[in-house]
């Protein structure tokens, strides 16, 4: 490359980006955390939400967005991470933290909590295997009813569990969220899925969504490269479903349905497939729209729907999508 | 290409590739009836016939898109019937296709990148890591991308998205992606189609520079007998998926089953 009198590839300066972006929310997140306290409940309560969404949103971007493999059964796998965490927390809590003693009371807490979200994202990506291996062979509107299905299954299977609470759900659970938990979590969200997407081996995301046919005749097995998605947005959904669990303290199968997939797959749409700051800022836009709207009592969730379909009809590549124009040279 | 024709003797090493009485149906149409075909390591060969020999079909057959019914189909000795596509393309069977397919919405360079996916160290986890190795691996891809683009005349076009190029500049690019995954038998479906005779002219020269650069094997199936003739060393014709005739070119153009083909049988 030297001497050849071309400019570097773009490709190197955009190696260096997630590691920055990573530190920036890190930072980000750390400062939010030490100022916590001046907000108030009910601000600390909306940046949990937002902070959540956004792991969410950027999760699904992974799979909907960059793999091109629209899923609507996302809250399926939050809903068994937070039931995963939650009953680790409820469980085992009461048994093991008395042990750590007075002294180590909060140490031991962090601990559980943190070992409690890891095993919610990890039994979520095992879900998401399970539902992948099957369904990733459809694709397009098939796939989307099949993760719908799937989506669905998850949630009449936490309403017969009798030790999970059954329809009732989950009550009585530490809070133990807060703002740095969720906004580390994301920024570990965000960094993994860019720095994934932004390498040879990750490009090959786009590539399946792009043209699956001619991905396979490059040697790609898009088999893998969807399961990689899936399974690791998963992965993220269920952390996202911990901490969305030990911040509102009850949970019910009802909260993890198709409406709640529904509203993730607005945020992607809305935010641009396969634009991760766009998603960012949808999830950050249309979770914050509802409270803004709060005044107008009533009538706040058909203004909510109307925006949604005004924004669809103006800007359906995505409010925060600027297509570049294709360079013609 | 009359020095061509002396290099069309049968290869004495065993062929690269290899169709023994290929046979493919779907339901009651036998798109390939038993094909038998050879490709020697440094070929360059044609196959032609008329709209709906199954030209494709055995492209398909050979890259793994389908299964065929009956005999075998061996790549370097060992059969690759029933692989999958990937599988193939990492034995060393790249393609092109008719209908040109480039990754759209992938800027050229991420194109040609994502062709380097066979032979990376790399992984997911080492993407998210950002080691020295992989940012030397990414470093070292992006030399050998840029490397190729300047080859096939594409650098300026770098940064643009692969939807955006002109049609020549995207067939070009298609050929460049699938030299990158380093093949042994590079296949062409219709190279030429919709192209303008400058352009033609220029993708004859390319094809010989190919093959002469990287001492690939290369197959073509081509509706242009002006490109067919003028490059292929070896032509195989097709029609209604039976084998009709192979030959150098001046002998598959003087074969009256050949024209018989192309043109019906000559009035009483």
């Amino acid at each position: 490359m030297n001497g050849t009198g071309h400019n570097p590839p773009r490709m190197l300066e955009r190696i260096f980006r997630p590691k920055i972006i990573l530190l920036a929310v890190l930072a980000g997140a750390g400062l939010l955390a030490c100022f916590a306290g001046q907000f108030g409940r009910y601000y600390t309560g909306l940046l949990t939400k937002v902070g959540i969404n956004i792991i969410l949103a950027v999760s699904l971007n992974l799979i909907n967005g960059y793999t091109g493999q629209f899923s609507l059964g996302h809250a399926g796998f939050m809903g068994v991470g937070a039931y995963t965490a939650a009953a680790i927390t409820l469980f085992i809590g009461p048994n093991l933290l008395p042990v750590a003693g007075a002294a180590y009371y909060h140490w031991a807490a962090w601990g559980l909590f943190g070992a409690a979200l890891l095993a919610g994202g990890l039994a979520a990506a095992v879900a998401g295997v399970v539902v992948g291996l099957p369904s990733l062979r459809l694709k397009g509107d098939y796939l989307a009813i099949a993760t719908l299905g799937f989506g669905e299954i998850f949630r009449v299977i936490f309403c017969n569990i009798k030790s999970l609470g059954g329809g009732l759900g989950l009550n009585g659970i530490p809070r133990y969220t807060n703002l740095f938990w969720v906004y580390v979590t994301a920024a570990v969200c965000i960094y993994v899925v860019v720095a994934m997407v932004h390498s040879t081996y990750g490009r090959g995301f786009l590539a399946v969504r792009d043209d699956e046919v001619a991905a396979e005749a490059m040697g790609l097995n898009p088999t893998r490269y969807k399961m990689a998605a899936f399974v690791t947005g998963a992965f993220f959904a269920g952390i996202a479903g911990g901490l969305y669990g030990h911040d509102i303290r009850a949970i019910d199968p009802n909260g993890f349905g198709f409406m709640r997939s529904f509203d993730i797959v607005v945020m992607v749409i809305l935010g641009g497939m396969g634009n991760t700051p766009g998603v960012i800022a949808a999830a950050i836009v249309l979770t914050l729209l509802p409270e803004w709207l709060r005044p107008v009592a009533e009538y706040r969730m058909v203004i909510y729907s109307l925006l949604l379909i005004v924004l669809m009809l103006t800007r359906p590549q995505g409010l925060f999508t600027w297509r570049r124009k294709w360079k013609q040279v | 290409m009359e020095t061509g024709l002396s290099m069309a003797a049968t290869p004495t090493t065993p062929p690269l590739l290899r169709l023994e009485d290929c046979t493919l149906r779907f339901g009651g149409l036998t798109a390939v009836s038993g094909l038998t075909a050879e490709i020697g390591e440094t070929d360059l060969v044609g196959l032609i016939g008329p709209n709906g020999a199954g030209k494709t079909t055995v492209f398909n057959l050979i890259t793994g898109v389908y299964r065929p019914a009956a005999g075998r189909i061996e790549f370097g000795g060992q059969s690759i019937a029933g692989k999958k596509p990937c599988q193939i393309t990492a034995r060393g069977i790249a393609r092109t296709f008719q209908n040109i397919r480039l990754f759209g919405s992938l800027n050229v360079f991420d194109n040609v990148r994502v062709a380097f996916h066979l032979h990376l160290w790399q992984g997911l986890g080492h993407a998210v890591w950002r080691g020295p190795g992989f940012l030397r691996e990414e470093k070292e891809i992006a030399g050998q991308v840029m490397e190729m683009l300047e080859i096939f005349q594409l650098q300026k076009y770098r940064d643009a998205p692969a939807a955006g190029l002109p049609y020549g500049e995207q067939r070009r690019l298609e050929i460049a992606r699938a030299l990158a995954t380093r093949p042994k038998l590079l296949l062409l479906d219709e190279p030429a189609a919709g192209m303008n005779p400058t352009e033609k002219a220029e993708l004859m020269k390319l094809i010989r520079f190919v093959e002469e650069k990287y001492k690939i094997a290369v197959l073509l199936v081509e509706h242009d007998m002006q490109v067919v003739m003028g490059i292929c060393r070896r032509i195989i014709v097709l029609d209604y998926g039976v084998k009709i005739a192979e030959g150098t070119p001046e002998e598959v153009r003087a074969n009256p089953k050949v024209i018989e083909a192309y043109l019906g049988r000559p009035a009483a």
